[in-house]
């Protein structure tokens, strides 16, 4: 192994390290592409969406060949109370052709994605641990591995090693993330024949529907999630860790929790659990985003903090700034010049790209999500909202003027009165558009 | 309704879904033992999804059934005292995911 010497080694084979393994490959670079995993994808977890965008800019009409699930025609919003929801949904047929977003599972999908830059001249080398990167006089020049004599030299070192990016810190390119910064996710994937999920979900064949959960996560910032996969559903949910820490409550039991809610319980009755899974999320946004690059090295996805929790998505992000790194590397190597002066080019490519715009616009969010108002957020108002329209939709004899009176003082009660419901929409607003 | 007793597993069967390859060696160390004695919250008993950790009030030492580790991070972040030295399991070893 330590003969061999790359042009770029990255380090992850997840969406982030693939997409950038193939970009460089393809650009005539000697690539190698390592992951600990036994296989691409195998440590990996998501809520399970994939967005066609990003992929489709580096593998044209993939989805006729990639392992992905259903195509997602319905998007719902479901606000828990205990034993009630309000819904919000949106069904568009426009989402069929072309697809806007597919349910995917990672293991299936990972696995496929880094084939693609096998193909292209990538060299995979998994089931390897990398422990280190070697750095001389300032500049990465390569990585140590746990395999045996198992240093590996390249001009440039990807990291796309996820939200646990152990290289990131050791590179100092960020400090830990604090437990503010990331959410639990945990998940179970639920078994349930094709047509049961196509009825219980109003869906045609191949169609897929999404449903994000807010509220019943125990006054905790966070989401739950059900989508529906071929023949299987994924139901999770996600909270602050911070939250976690402060309620001493067990993840899994919030997720326990929520399969017991009537609105969800009778969408997963009779299903089997087939995996249960766990994975942090960065919520840190774009505060929290590291420097991008040095002399040596770049780094990508989840590892750079690249999530957009309101709109979930993550795993296109990461492909886009693995595209960029990729981008990054071919021109650096042309012009044999691996400084952070050259490496740059890739964070001012993501500045100008949607990952930068999106998170940027969201960077209040970050603020709003912290106790008390969380508990607000996620505990009491969707519990609000759903005892006021119990109220006036309730044909009792009570005039629908004071049951409108009724709904309002329910709602400024959570926020403390009138003025504070004006405070925290104005506080919420400008969270969402920052 | 028996749909239902299957659906509300204990997390001992939660993990028994899952596809381990256990090394021989921790990759998850308590850095000192005396930390976890004077640590008042021992929330690391609860934040973990894989209930790795817990508090073993006879012998004063918190145990790590490193084994069942899902690789989250979450104890890498959320122990108040940083006591947790936590590595990636060896190349190969550790979880996989069927579906993730």
């Amino acid at each position: 192994m330590a003969d061999e010497r790359f042009d770029v080694v990255v380090v992850g084979a997840g969406p982030a390290g693939a997409a950038a393994a193939l970009v460089a490959a393809r650009g005539g670079l000697k690539v190698a592409l390592i992951e600990r995993g036994e296989y691409p994808g195998a440590k990996n977890t998501f809520g399970g969406v994939l967005y066609r965008k990003q992929i489709e800019q580096l593998i044209p009409e993939f989805w006729k060949t990639a392992p992905l699930e259903r195509t997602i025609v319905e998007q719902r919003l479901w606000l828990l109370a205990r034993e009630s929801t309000v819904s919000v949904s949106f069904r568009d047929d426009r989402f069929i052709n072309p697809p806007n977003c597919w349910t995917g599972q990672r293991s299936k999908f990972d696995q496929w994605f880094a084939a693609q830059a096998e193909a292209a001249g990538g060299v995979p080398i998994y089931e390897t641990g990398v422990t280190d990167v070697v750095v001389e006089d300032g500049k990465v020049v390569g990585v140590i591995t746990d395999r045996e004599d198992g240093e590996l030299r390249a001009n440039v070192v990807i990291i796309a090693d996820g939200v646990n990016s152990l290289l990131g810190k050791r590179l100092q390119a960020h400090r830990e993330w604090q437990p503010d910064q990331v959410s639990l996710a945990v998940k179970e994937v639920i078994a349930l024949p094709k047509e049961k999920i196509q009825d219980r979900f109003n869906l045609d064949k191949n169609e897929g529907c999404t449903i994000e959960l807010v509220g019943e996560t125990m006054g905790m910032a966070g989401l739950g999630f059900l989508y529906t996969n071929t023949d299987t559903l994924s139901l999770g949910v996600g909270v602050m860790v911070s939250d976690l820490k402060r309620l001493k409550v067990k993840p899994y039991e919030v997720l326990n929790g929520l399969k017991q809610h009537p609105m969800v319980r009778r969408l997963i009755d009779g299903g089997e659990v087939k995996e249960y899974a766990g994975h942090l999320i960065p919520e840190g946004g774009f505060t929290a985003m590291p420097p991008l690059a040095g002399d040596g090295w770049m780094i990508c996805g989840d590892a750079a903090q690249m999530v957009n929790a309101v709109h979930r998505e993550g795993t296109n992000l990461a492909v886009e700034s693995g595209r960029l790194a990729g981008e990054a590397a071919i021109q650096a190597h042309f012009a044999e010049d691996y400084t952070s002066a050259s490496l740059q080019e890739y964070a001012t490519a993501v500045r100008k790209s949607i990952i930068h715009k999106d998170l940027k616009k969201y960077k209040g969010l970050h603020g709003l999500l912290s106790f008390p108002d969380s508990d607000k957020l996620f505990g009491q108002l969707p519990q609000a909202v759903n005892d006021a329209l119990f109220d006036f939709l309730s044909v009792d004899g009570a005039p629908k003027r004071d049951k409108q009176k009724l709904a309002f003082r329910k709602l400024e009660k959570v926020a403390g009165g009138r003025m504070d419901l004006v405070r925290m929409a104005l506080k919420g607003w400008r969270a969402m558009n920052g | 309704m028996e749909g239902d007793e299957r659906m509300s597993k204990a997390i001992e069967e939660k993990l028994y879904l899952i596809r381990y390859k256990a090394d021989d060696k921790s990759h998850l160390i308590i850095r000192n033992q005396d930390a976890c004695l004077n640590c008042p919250t021992k929330e690391c008993n609860f934040f973990c999804p894989a209930d790795v950790y817990e508090w073993d009030a006879e012998g004063n030492v918190t145990t790590v059934a490193y084994e069942n580790c899902i690789e989250c991070g979450t104890c890498r972040l959320a122990c108040p005292a940083y006591n947790i030295e936590w590595v990636y399991p060896k190349g190969g070893h550790g979880i996989t995911y069927r579906f993730g």
